[in-house]
């Protein structure tokens, strides 16, 4: 397989002519000649900043000022502020992991300003014995971390619209983000309340001013759901569910249920508004589809994508993007740059864990050729990522949710980037 | 000094991993015993498609229409559609057409759901405001405006969960909870 990888790729290279470039560049580089003959003031020569001493120390690190617009990009409702979502910016990011800063969010209604020592946690409804647990107590049980993505149901429903939109990756793709997440399994303590025979859903509430209220089926809490209580290895964020939140790998967003306050054992969904109206897609004969839990494979190119430039014609690019499934590992991610005609099987970083980001990397060499880019994933189940037009054929134009369709970005022979739809 | 010490740390290291409690788990059960919360009006927020949770009250469309114009126009629009927060009412029998909207009268599969999403989380700017009679008001005033219930219906715990929405069989769940 790795052969065959690099085989692929050596051919990717130089299909593209880019085999005799990389050599004719490496001989026509000489060495830089020393300039101490010149006698040059060292103090001139050097930067400022080597020259004078740094800044202090600080308590809690930020970003350097020149990374300033490394932003969430944020959609709100301006009838009410805290209704709508802000967008991992994907196509400024690299590696794996979503800085606590830029982990995608969705709210309701705001952003709820949790005292831990106020907040409790309460297990019920078909168990032997309704509990509940304060922060210190929750702190106390052996936890587990789990480094996995989390994506909205409504992640890249642009891509449903007839024109395709023109907006940086991240923005139309960022609904998504990937972290590592510490807590305790959440089979443990539903264990400690003990689960009736008859137990077969779990509602679970959030302590948010929409106190948020969704049904998650019993046996994905048994398998590998964790209460989170840290994210990337300090306690959550506030806007990411402070003091604890459900993540449930693999499965939307919305079930991740943050500032949790109660698990109510029952035997029946609930039907909530976020289980009948919203998270549920409408098909062509008029059904919907409901409960569609799982978040199916999908892959992105973050780089080069829309908003950056081909600055050098020819010249040689690192194709840079990720993939992720809900149903496990990332098997293989391909690129074509034909828009779908020819596939080449990019590089996948490791390690590569289940439920949770992969990226991959190929490098490219541009003649300044028309191209169109696309990468495609499959998972360990054998799922392979659907193109747009075979997802609308599937599923119409109106589930609004689960869009997970191969990604094209059109190199025009200037350089510029655009999206594209039809390929 | 040494050979004590160790002797000691190896005493010590017998009672941890032999102690009766450290066999039979691996941690403390700090859960508190919650009945009482668990039946206290704070904790039973949700309301099932049966009706269990809706509290005592009721309501009409008339008193449902004046509350409606004050605290929700504003974002839902006049008639419950066209305004900068989702639709509401109108549209019923749109979902197969070209241009599906999903309004409460048109999608939504259960009445309980929309009296348990107003108390919780309406008028957005003031969630848990509304009495349980004006959340029966309101209910039986947007539900009426498509004739899902007649102008003069009084909605109550009662008489809420009877109501069949017109999309009652419009889902196909794709998760089965069979075990
Ligand atoms: C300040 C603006 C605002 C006001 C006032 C307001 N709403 Fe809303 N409403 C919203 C927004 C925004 C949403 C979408 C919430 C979300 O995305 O979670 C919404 C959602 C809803 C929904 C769910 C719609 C769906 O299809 O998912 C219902 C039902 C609803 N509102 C009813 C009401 C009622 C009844 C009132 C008056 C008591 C009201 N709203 C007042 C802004 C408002």
């Amino acid at each position: 397989m790795a052969n065959k990888v690099r085989e692929d790729r050596r051919q990717f290279l130089h299909k593209a002519g880019l085999g005799g470039a990389l050599t004719g560049l490496v001989s026509s580089i000489s060495l830089p000649v020393w300039a101490g003959a010149e006698k040059l003031e060292l103090p001139d020569a050097l930067p400022k900043w080597m020259k004078v001493p740094g800044e202090e120390f600080s308590n809690y690190g930020q970003p350097s000022e020149h990374e300033q617009q490394v932003i969430r990009w944020i959609s709100a409702n301006s009838a009410a502020p805290g209704n709508g979502v802000s967008w991992t910016p994907l196509h400024d990011l690299q590696g794996t992991i979503t800085p606590n800063g830029l982990h995608y969010e969705r709210h309701h209604n705001g952003v709820p300003q949790i005292d831990p020592a106020q907040h409790t946690l309460l297990i019920d409804g078909l168990v032997e014995q309704p509990l509940s647990f304060d922060l210190k107590s929750l702190l106390r049980y052996p936890m587990q971390s789990r480094t996995c993505f989390i994506e909205c149901g409504g992640n890249s429903n642009s891509g449903w619209r007839t024109n395709p939109i023109q907006t940086q990756a991240g923005y139309a793709h960022g609904l998504v983000s990937n972290a590592e997440w510490t807590g305790i399994p959440v089979k443990l303590l539903l264990q400690e309340a003990g689960i009736k025979p008859n137990a077969k859903w779990v509602i679970a509430e959030g302590a948010d001013a929409a106190a948020l209220n969704i049904s998650i089926p019993l046996d994905k809490l048994l398998d590998d759901a964790l209460l989170a209580l840290y994210q990337n290895g300090e306690r959550l964020r506030p806007e990411n569910g402070y003091p604890l939140r459900l993540v449930l790998p693999g499965w939307e967003g919305i079930l991740n249920v943050k500032w949790l306050r109660q698990l109510r054992l029952t035997d029946e969904p609930l039907m909530s508004r976020d289980e009948t109206a919203q998270y549920t897609e409408l098909q062509p004969d008029g059904k919907a589809r409901q409960f569609t839990f799982l978040m199916e494979a999908k892959s992105l190119i973050t780089s080069p994508s829309l908003g950056m430039m081909l600055q050098d014609n020819p010249g040689t690019y690192q194709i840079s993007g990720l993939a992720w499934s809900g149903r496990g590992k990332i098997t293989r991610v391909e690129i074509s740059a034909d828009g779908g005609d020819t596939w080449v099987d990019a590089e996948l970083q490791t390690p590569i864990l289940s439920k949770a980001f992969t990226r991959f990397n190929l490098p490219w060499h541009w003649q300044g050729d028309y191209a169109i880019l696309q990468s495609r994933a499959t998972d360990e189940t054998g799922y392979v990522q659907p193109t747009r037009e075979a997802l609308v054929e599937n599923r119409g134009r109106h589930g609004f949710f689960h869009y997970n369709a191969i990604v094209s970005w059109e190199i025009t022979e200037e350089g510029d980037i655009n999206h594209v739809y039809g390929f | 000094m040494y050979m004590a010490s160790k002797a000691l740390m190896v005493v010590a290291w017998l009672i941890f991993f032999l102690s009766p409690s450290y066999a039979e788990s691996e941690f403390q059960a700090l859960g508190k015993a919650a009945n009482e919360l668990s039946h206290s009006a704070q904790w039973n927020i949700s309301i099932s498609p049966n009706g269990e949770g809706l509290p005592p009250g009721q309501g009409t469309a008339a008193q449902g229409a004046k509350l409606f114009a004050l605290q929700c126009a504003g974002c839902h629009g006049p008639d419950g559609i066209g305004a900068s927060a989702e639709p509401l009412m109108g549209e019923v029998g749109s979902l197969t057409s070209d241009y599906p909207e999903k309004t409460v009268n048109s999608y939504w599969p259960y009445a309980t759901t929309l009296f348990d999403y107003i108390r919780r989380a309406m008028p957005i700017n003031a969630p848990f405001s509304l009495s349980a009679d004006e959340v029966y008001a309101l209910c039986a005033y947007i539900l009426s405006k498509d004739g899902i219930v007649s102008s003069e219906a009084v909605l109550d715990e009662q008489s809420l969960p009877k109501i069949k929405m017109p999309n009652r069989d419009g889902f196909i769940a794709v998760h089965s909870d069979n075990r």
